[in-house]
């Protein structure tokens, strides 16, 4: 009975996993095929990898891509450990009136963060365009920031920064010498989560991103709405090993940082 | 304490900026009619006009049947990870897919679902004949539940994890069959973890726009189709604000009914 169970169970999972993994794996295949479509495949080809790199539009849009993830990861990071800070230091009910205000980000659709952000950047007269992505890549990044942040910032003992002040360290010292090296993975996980949210969002750049500007997703998108184009696929390809990349390293850090139990974490932008 | 006083300025900043004030500005913008002049109409048109409450309606019909299908899928998946050795790492291949973009993994059912597509190739193969696949509301759910299985598995997973073997052991020794065993035991200390995968998959099921277009075709069939239209396309943002307001408030509703478990869920 018991090995009868564990069969179907095993039939079952294998069917799960050949569901979620078909797809990518499909798209992985086709961008090898010396065809034009994904219907049958023509033979082994690299045609779509060098269309890609000839292909100068998608390079700048790679890099515009790459440059706001960085930009916009590196001011969040600094910005949502400033507010991690903050909010440790604060008490009772500005504590939890803060963690609420911080995690109205991360609990919003996409569709109401971008159209909202669409309305404040023309109130406001920013043109849309590259700084305009860039501003709304820090503000939803900041939140997961300090949500990597804050439980490094709880690990740390007080008495460990009391130590420090009773050994005559200023502010200053005690924040760089003490603090920031004990918080580190901490900061460190959250710049890696909050590049890999820049480099996939798609709703939120598809409202406030406005002509001229486009980033990978919002090419892809509007590219894919024309239909099957094996260029796509060699570009997904490459996005495929640069996250299997990112998972392992983001396994290298989380591993450094001690959030073993974390280990599998979703990215949660991908649900909108 | 000067200095921590300039700690706190770039994120109250952010915090006045960003999350304040855009949500104060939607709100706002909703009073407004298309012509720039303060009106309640907004409200009163969406209210009254069987076009939007038929999509609304519909809206949250199909995120209602894409959690289900999800929550289906998810909670044997789950059930049966839990057992396995190396359960962590089958977590980590079941969630992988989540860090691919997202926008690639729709692009492929577009060729999965096409015309002459392999799913259609394979309907032949089985003598199921082909058939109009993309841009019907069944692709439309099935992608959607695609993206959204990760989602759903991981909090249940996290739920049943935490559950303490020995009240099964204590349900088998006391004569439970396995099926009581599930249905008084594991199921009920497992809904924390149900109720956030069903938080985590309902709210984005409503605001999907990208999903609609892409594979359920040009049509205007969830929450967040029609704020894309309005504020892209049509450029009537009162109206787009308007709808923006009813999901706000449809996600407090759902955040209400499934309880305030989404911090434990594992999706931070």
């Amino acid at each position: 009975m018991k090995k009868h169970s564990l069969k179907w169970s095993t039939i079952y999972l294998a069917f799960v996993f050949i569901i979620l993994y078909a797809p990518i794996i499909y798209l992985v295949i086709y961008s090898f095929s010396a065809g034009k479509t994904m219907e049958s495949f023509h033979g082994f080809s690299f045609q779509h990898y060098m269309d890609l790199f000839a292909d100068t539009r998608m390079i700048t849009i790679v890099i515009n891509t790459l440059l706001v993830a960085l930009l916009a990861s590196l001011l969040a990071t600094i910005i949502g450990t400033l507010g991690a800070l903050a909010i440790k230091d604060s008490h009772g009910k500005w504590r939890n009136s803060l963690m609420s205000l911080n995690n109205v980000l991360m609990v919003s659709p996409d569709v109401i963060i971008g159209a909202s952000f669409l309305i404040f950047f023309t109130v406001l007269g920013v043109r849309l365009g590259f700084i305009s992505v860039l501003l709304s890549h820090i503000a939803f990044s900041i939140p997961i920031v300090v949500l990597m942040v804050l439980p490094k910032l709880n690990e740390l003992s007080p008495t460990l920064v009391d130590a420090a002040y009773d050994l005559g360290a200023s502010r200053w010292q005690t924040l760089t010498r003490v603090i920031l090296p004990a918080i580190g993975p901490g900061i460190m996980a959250g710049y890696f989560m909050a590049f890999t949210y820049s480099l996939d969002d798609f709703a939120v750049t598809f409202f406030v991103t406005g002509n001229g500007f486009s980033t990978l997703s919002v090419e892809i998108y509007s590219r894919a709405r024309q239909g099957v184009n094996l260029e796509i696929n060699a570009l997904s390809t490459l996005m495929f090993i640069v996250s299997l990349l990112l998972v392992i390293s983001y396994y290298f850090i989380s591993q450094h940082a001690g959030r073993r139990h974390h280990l599998v974490t979703v990215k949660e932008g991908d649900a909108q | 304490m000067r200095q921590k006083a300039v700690f706190i300025v770039p994120y109250a900043l952010w915090i006045v900026l960003f999350v304040i004030a855009p949500l104060v500005l939607i709100l706002y913008q909703s009073f407004f009619n298309i012509d720039g002049q303060f009106t309640v109409n907004n409200y009163l048109t969406y209210l009254t006009s069987s076009v939007y409450l038929k999509m609304t309606v519909a809206s949250v019909w199909y995120a209602f049947l894409i959690t289900a299908v999800t929550l289906v899928i998810s909670y044997p998946t789950a059930y049966v990870l839990i057992h396995l050795r190396n359960k962590q790492f089958w977590l980590l291949l079941v969630i992988l897919p989540t860090w691919i973009n997202l926008l690639l993994k729709t692009y492929a059912f577009i060729g999965l679902f096409s015309r002459n597509g392999s799913i259609n190739q394979f309907l032949q193969f089985v003598e199921l004949g082909s058939h109009q696949l993309l841009f019907t509301d069944a692709s439309f759910m099935f992608v959607a539940a695609y993206i959204e299985i990760p989602f759903m598995v991981l909090p249940i997973f996290n739920a049943l994890a935490e559950i303490n073997p020995s009240l099964i052991n204590a349900s088998k020794d006391l004569g439970a069959t396995q099926w009581q065993t599930f249905r008084s035991v594991i199921w009920p200390l497992s809904l924390p973890g149900v109720k956030a995968g069903i938080q985590a998959v309902f709210i984005p099921s409503l605001s999907l726009f990208m999903i609609t277009r892409l594979i359920g075709g040009n049509r205007v069939i969830t929450l967040g189709t029609a704020i894309e239209e309005h504020f892209l396309t049509t450029q009537n943002w009162g109206m787009g604000s308007t709808i923006g307001v009813i999901l706000i408030i449809a996600m407090f509703i759902v955040m209400f009914i499934t309880g305030d478990t989404r911090q434990k869920g594992g999706r931070q």
